[in-house]
């Protein structure tokens, strides 16, 4: 098992390596440190000097990727591909075009990510098994043909409406909740009510529907029909059998987005206005900034690797017959 | 020449695309054994309604894709001049709501603007003085001569409207009956009544577009009609061309990743857990904004603003179809990994077929059925996620309308005081009816395809 999760661990480093190698491809390939130097400034009519310091500033002044002009070992390291990428594993992430250090901005801006991000997973999840559950309860009835096409109606709408229609009812007609704002602590709760409901609403369809399916798959099973033969109740069967045999697959999508919990919700943070690192993100896209966008990119690969351990792992927990080697 | 006709990639392309189904539904009819899966999907009256649902979207989204320059009237000396503006031939279809724009906004079917301005008083015993009033608009209901025959005029062109509405019924009822007789086992009411509800729907409208904004306008006066059916388009584009670009890159590193086995397969599942690893908004934004200085640098390439706002939708097809091949290229490489080990692959290999024949002529062919429901599953995702994308700023560019940017726009008047509510109600009912018939669809053809759900499906 140790060994196992070692050698994954050290397969994270190549992928690790792959992703900084597109992302230094995407950002500094395709348009050359002196491009982003005239957009960031804006105008057409820049002064060299002024791309000059630009570059300077931030480290880009460097060749790319062999730098001829030094000796040793730093004809490697002094170039923009090891200063700008290499950094990344150790999270050093420098410094935003706002000159904040981006390590520290998102140690703090992860926690208000977290409020959000955590209950609508959780909450989303309880939701949406109890409700494939009683389809497949009374599957084949008209209450589990209503509440299938609800879930393909709801799965129809863009998250977008669920956002700005709750926002709008809720908010701004029955002003039950602010509209937008966060201040952590006790009072966090007010803010999160409503992001964390939309959160789930808008999740619902989808989710619901696939795993009624997989209840339904898991139903059709012998062990099933022993169960019944044997003359156990369609609660116990489904409780004691199926939940736990539907439990493998829902596992697989589930456990793999646990650890990218901490990347917020872009859609909702900014839509809420809760200073999260989704909203940072969104902020960093807009502003074309890209020494965050580059942070969030790596951040994200490595919790997804993480992620995949998770679910090798939590495999063994739910199914004994599983060994990792 | 009247006209200067445009070729813009995506018009081709999706042209292309049109052509290239065309071209497989006539292979597929005359091949019972591909036919098959079809008819079964046929079978199911939810599907023809949604097909035709489907299809009456996709003719307006071919409508849109045939661009032209109009040539200006002759000035002086010199050669023809044509038009900067790019039309379509569904703006001259929509030229009776084309262009009429008014100052800003204006609700459904009114005659008035939402906002009030200072208008000169014309007549009675205050001409000549200012007043702060909602002034009439210069379109909507402006052939009324007064605002007290509104009802009236409003309701006489919707029964107009559904009046050429139950002679259409009358037509298509005449036109199911006898394609029942002639196939029997497909569900034509279904599809009937499907085209119907679009016409009881849409032929009131008609009558009215002319002289009212049937959806209001948006804050620079257009109408907001001319603006959702403009959107369609880009919709359609984005969900058919991005699998366009996904299917090739997808079939083959899947198949050959499970044929091949060894050092490949490592090689193609490095690819894709790293490509998988990435956050995918954030990949599709690092692509596109990349993308998007490329083409800022490049901007002499293009000579209307049509071409560079197509390209960049060229650019966003393609992104999108670059990270998301993983998913179907997951599944084939299994079920390839499963098939290579059959007899008939076996026995072909020790016939000496060279791989490139078994992977196209043995391998290629038994994976269609995942390839199939796969492109038809991911179509809606797709319609959505160009809202999405649209939102963070990386989606269509600015000037183009897609129902993206039309919700993008909304999200600042629901906060206006009255509200304005049509231009999302209308990208809302647009989208959902879009993607509530492609997942449904999506869902028949999966019944039809999957090898697993079999429920009474005897052979023809």
């Amino acid at each position: 098992m140790l060994a196992y999760i070692v050698r994954r661990a050290l397969y994270a480093i190549p992928i690790l390596v792959g992703v900084n190698i597109i992302t230094f491809a995407l950002f500094f390939l395709v348009n050359t440190p002196d491009d982003m130097a005239r957009m960031q400034l804006g105008t057409k009519r820049v002064t060299p000097e002024a791309i000059e310091k630009w570059k300077a500033e931030r480290g880009l002044d460097k060749p790319l990727f062999v730098n001829r002009g030094a000796v040793g070992w730093e004809k490697l390291t002094d170039t923009v591909f090891f200063q700008k990428s290499i950094r990344l594993f150790a999270f050093d992430f420098g410094f935003a075009e706002d000159q904040r250090d981006i390590a520290n901005e998102i140690r703090t801006r992860m926690w208000p990510s977290l409020a959000l991000a955590l209950p609508v997973f959780a909450l989303g999840l309880l939701v949406n098994i109890t409700f494939a559950m009683i389809l497949a309860f009374f599957r084949a009835t008209y209450l589990d043909f209503w509440g299938v096409t609800l879930c393909v109606a709801m799965m129809s709408v863009s998250g977008l409406f669920y956002i700005i229609g709750g926002q709008y009812l809720f908010s701004k007609v029955w002003h039950l909740f602010p509209i937008s704002g966060f201040i952590g602590g006790g009072s966090a709760g007010k803010f999160v009510f409503l992001p964390v409901v939309i959160g789930v609403v808008g999740g619902f369809g989808a989710s619901a529907r696939l795993y009624r399916t997989l209840f339904l798959e898991e139903m059709s099973r012998d062990y099933v029909r022993t169960a019944r033969a044997k003359g156990l109740g369609e609660a116990v069967v489904l409780f004691r059998h199926v939940l736990r045999n539907a439990l493998i697959p829902i596992l697989t999508g589930v456990v793999v987005v646990i650890p990218s919990l901490f990347l917020g919700s872009l859609i909702s943070e900014s839509f809420f206005g809760i200073p999260g690192l989704g909203s940072y993100t969104i902020d960093a896209i807009q502003a074309q900034d890209f020494a965050v966008v580059r942070a969030m990119v790596f951040i994200g690969s490595v919790l997804y690797i993480v992620g995949l351990l998770l679910t090798d792992i939590s495999y063994t927990v739910v199914d004994p017959r599983i060994r990792l080697e | 020449m009247p006209f200067l006709p445009v070729f813009l990639p995506t018009d081709v392309l999706f042209w292309f695309l049109i052509a290239g189904v065309a071209g497989y539904a006539a292979y597929c009819l005359r091949r019972p054994h591909l036919a098959l899966p079809w008819r079964r999907v046929f079978r199911s009256g939810v599907a023809l309604a949604c097909a035709v649902i489907l299809a009456v979207f996709t003719l307006a989204a071919l409508l849109d894709s045939v661009h032209f320059r109009p040539r200006l009237p002759a000035e002086g000396s010199g050669g023809p001049a044509y038009s900067a503006e790019v039309l379509s031939l569904l703006d001259l279809a929509l030229s009776g709501i084309r262009g009429k724009n008014e100052r800003t906004y204006s609700a459904p079917l009114a005659t008035r603007l939402y906002a009030k301005e200072v208008v000169e008083v014309r007549e009675g015993p205050d001409a000549g003085k200012q007043v702060r009033e909602y002034p009439r608009l210069r379109y909507g209901g402006a052939h009324l001569a007064s605002e007290q025959d509104w009802v009236g005029d409003v309701f006489a062109r919707v029964g107009a409207g559904l009046v050429a509405a139950c002679v259409a019924a009358a037509l298509l009822g005449l036109a199911v009956r006898r394609l029942r007789r002639r196939a029997p086992d497909v569900p034509w009411k279904a599809g009937g009544a499907a085209l119907l509800a679009l016409l009881v729907l849409a032929l009131p409208i008609a009558f009215l577009a002319p002289y009212y904004h049937v959806l209001g306008t948006d804050k620079v006066g257009q109408d907001v009609l001319y603006l959702a059916l403009k959107s369609v388009r880009v919709s359609l584009i984005i969900g058919t061309l991005t699998t366009l670009v996904l299917l090739p890159i997808a079939i083959a590193l899947g198949l050959m990743a499970g044929y091949f086995r060894g050092w490949v397969d490592d090689a193609i599942q490095y690819v894709y857990t790293t490509l998988n690893s990435i956050p995918g908004v954030l990949l599709i934004a690092a692509f596109v904004l990349m993308l998007q200085v490329f083409l800022e640098r490049h901007s002499e390439w293009f000579y209307t603003a049509a071409e560079r706002a197509d390209a960049r939708l060229l650019v966003l097809c393609v992104v999108l179809g670059i990270t998301s091949w993983t998913g179907l290229a997951r599944l084939l490489r299994g079920e390839a990994l499963k098939l290579s080990q059959l007899d008939f692959v076996q026995a072909a290999h020790a016939f000496g077929v060279p791989d490139r024949r078994i992977l196209s002529r043995h391998l290629l062919p038994n994976v269609a059925h995942i390839v199939i429901i796969s492109v038809v599953m991911d179509f809606s995702g797709l319609v959505l996620a160009e809202a999405v994308l649209s939102y963070v700023g990386v989606g269509v560019d600015p000037a183009t309308t897609s129902f993206g940017t039309m919700i993008n726009a909304a999200r600042l008047e629901m906060g206006r005081e009255p509200i304005v509510w049509w231009s999302l109600a209308a990208a809302f009912v647009f989208m959902f009816v879009l993607v509530l018939a492609a997942n449904l669809f999506a869902d028949a053809v999966r019944d039809g395809f999957d090898p697993r759900v079999r429920v009474g499906g005897a052979p023809a």
